[in-house]
């Protein structure tokens, strides 16, 4: 599908790029990258660390930092957001268009009561007075599940577990009801079983509010229990995007199948070794004319390491960048 | 129940024996400058000629003593320490202030911005204070309100740096970012989440300037810039005090061990007050 194009997305990226300048040089972190996600829809976004997942989103939301530079186009429900003035991108920042981050426990400020720090969102986006927003905030508390709302309201965020401390962090970023949360990496500070249970409460949320949700994760095990679609990237690059359920049963790109083969499989005989990806990824690294991926791909030839694979459309609606798939 | 991050310090420090100790004397010595005058029949700058330089003692309404002019030193002593901790109070109130809005501004926006504000303070730190000083008396005349604003000016700019630099280490993280993603404009989250998070070692630091400032303070009036006759602060009367040294001691005790207590206490305080909020940070 092409991705840019399409006019009922709730967030399309078209041709994005991001770089960052260092002491002269100028690093590619996010190389091209096209995706949209339309309303209702949870796309997974997987890759290893480098990746570029992480900066495509963050350029998404204005939060890059001053030496990083993106070009390409951002349309949030039909408005172009990239390189915006901050004073017209916080008016969706936070009540439409919302990011939930990795590590729960940095991202409250230590020093305002939960109830406060919910609170105020609503007042600073839709005016509403004190004593409404800590309503809505008790109830956003609720919705996310939190035991013993009321009682949390008044705490601080260090009283309050790291699973707790993202339930609140996804409360909050409910609470305008936005068309599409971003979740980077929403689980991986936390113990898997309390991973488990925030999935299952972004797969409910959604179900009831018809939400969009891009979720980061280098996780496929997470990717695969939530989203509809998956776009893999490396080195900047989508190089696969499908459909969930067909992109675990049939990879086409080496890289999604050698992806898959390191999810620890618990029927696996107990003394095989776990499979790993040869070599490691780094986008930063400068690329040759071929495929990034070539230098560890086994299906790998000559043309791979001269041309680039560009993304195209395949069946059932994929989209792939490979000469030799699968 | 819920418990504060400053409820738990303040209990951090009732427990510290030294810093309870050094608040409860910082308390007389606040009273004493405050209410001490007034149980003395005497006044600031009436002179008795019955009892010029006389000794310190009950026999006559001169506790303290007297100085070479028969003034009466109980009242003097303590309306000068009055003179002293008002010093210490509003320039250590300017100075966090003006430090602490400075430091946040160019640590939160940085670029350009942060090195055009730092440039700036270090020119005004590259300037000699006594200069300095001498300079504003000049402009503003011998007035005490400007004389304790211009010691405050002088010493937000280590307040600035300090800020600008505990502000650069939050900067970056997440909660910063989630609260920029979450539609906060830059002046509200100076002021809502990085000024507070901030505010704990700066206010240390303030607890620690105080004394500083009242030293500073002493030491203009004893050279002959500070407060004028006939009010007096610790500064003057300890100048005067030492001239008559040899003869009247209790000219230079007086006001100097108060000054000493006072300066004790409040850095004893302020130790106590930087492990009290250091705790907290360690938990």
């Amino acid at each position: 599908m092409s991705a840019a194009g399409t006019p009922t997305a709730t967030l399309a990226l078209g041709s994005l790029r991001v770089s960052f300048e260092r002491g002269g040089a100028s690093v590619e972190a996010v190389r091209e990258v096209s995706l949209a996600i339309r309303a209702g829809e949870v796309l997974g976004v997987v890759g290893e660390s480098g990746a570029g997942k992480t900066q495509a989103f963050m350029a998404t939301m204005g939060l890059l930092p001053p030496n990083a530079r993106a070009s390409g186009s951002v349309r949030f429900e039909g408005e172009e957001i990239l390189g915006s003035a901050p004073r017209s991108l916080n008016r969706v920042r936070g009540s439409k268009l919302t990011m939930v981050f990795q590590d729960p426990l940095t991202s409250l400020t230590p020093h305002l009561k939960i109830g406060v720090q919910l609170a105020e969102v609503l007042v600073h986006h839709r005016g509403s007075t004190w004593a409404s927003a800590e309503r809505a905030a008790l109830s956003a508390l609720e919705r996310v599940r939190v035991p013993q709302a009321q009682r949390r309201l008044e705490q601080y965020p260090h009283e309050l577990s790291g699973g707790m401390r993202q339930r609140v962090m996804i409360g909050m970023s409910l609470l305008c009801e936005p068309s599409l949360l971003i979740a980077d990496e929403p689980t991986s500070a936390l113990d898997v079983t309390v991973q488990a249970q925030i999935i299952d409460l972004l797969r409910s949320l959604r179900l009831d509010s018809g939400l969009s949700i891009a979720l980061v994760s280098h996780d496929l095990g997470v990717v695969a229990g939530l989203a509809d679609r998956v776009a893999v990237m490396y080195a900047g690059r989508i190089v696969e995007s499908a459909g969930t359920a067909q992109l675990l049963r049939g990879p086409r790109h080496p890289y999604t199948a050698l992806l898959l083969q390191c999810v620890p499989n618990l029927r696996a005989p107990r003394r095989a070794r776990m499979p790993s990806l040869p070599g490691s990824a780094s986008s930063a690294a400068p690329l040759g004319p071929g495929c990034a991926f070539a230098p560890r791909c086994p299906r790998a030839s000559d043309r791979c390491r001269a041309e680039r694979p560009e993304l195209r459309a395949i069946e059932h609606a994929a989209e792939l960048a490979c000469h030799h798939p699968i | 129940m819920s418990s504060a991050p400053w409820r738990e310090a303040a209990r951090a420090l009732f427990a510290n024996p030294g810093a309870l100790v050094a608040l409860i004397v910082l308390a007389l010595l606040i009273a004493a400058a405050l209410f001490g005058p007034a149980l003395n029949p005497n006044d600031l700058e009436t002179l008795d000629w019955r009892h010029v330089a006389a000794n310190p003692g009950l026999a006559h309404a001169h506790w303290f003593g007297t100085d070479r002019l028969g003034r009466d030193l109980f009242v003097r002593t303590l309306a000068g320490a009055r003179v002293s901790m008002a010093v210490g109070l509003v320039a250590g109130a300017v100075s966090l202030g003006l430090g602490l809005a400075f430091g946040a501004v160019a640590g939160y926006v940085g670029g350009r911005t942060d090195d055009l504000m730092m440039r700036f303070i270090e020119i005004m730190s590259g300037l000699p204070l006594i200069f300095f000083v001498i300079f504003m008396t000049v402009i503003f005349g011998r007035n005490q309100l400007a004389l304790f604003l211009v010691i405050g000016a002088v010493g937000w700019l280590t307040t600035a740096r300090i800020v600008r630099g505990q502000t650069l280490s939050i900067r970056r993280q997440e909660f910063i970012e989630a609260a920029v993603a979450s539609g906060a404009g830059t002046p509200r989250i100076i002021l809502r989440h990085v000024v507070p998070n901030v505010i704990g070692p700066v206010i240390v630091y303030a607890t620690l300037t105080v004394p500083q400032i009242i030293l500073f303070e002493s030491f203009l009036s004893f050279l002959g810039l500070g407060v004028q006759e006939p009010s007096a602060s610790l500064g003057t009367l300890i100048a005067e005090g030492a001239g008559e040294m040899e003869a009247a001691p209790w000219m230079l005790l007086a006001p100097g061990l108060f000054l000493v207590a006072l300066l004790v206490a409040l850095n004893v305080f302020g130790d106590g007050l930087r492990d009290a909020l250091d705790s907290r940070e360690r938990r």
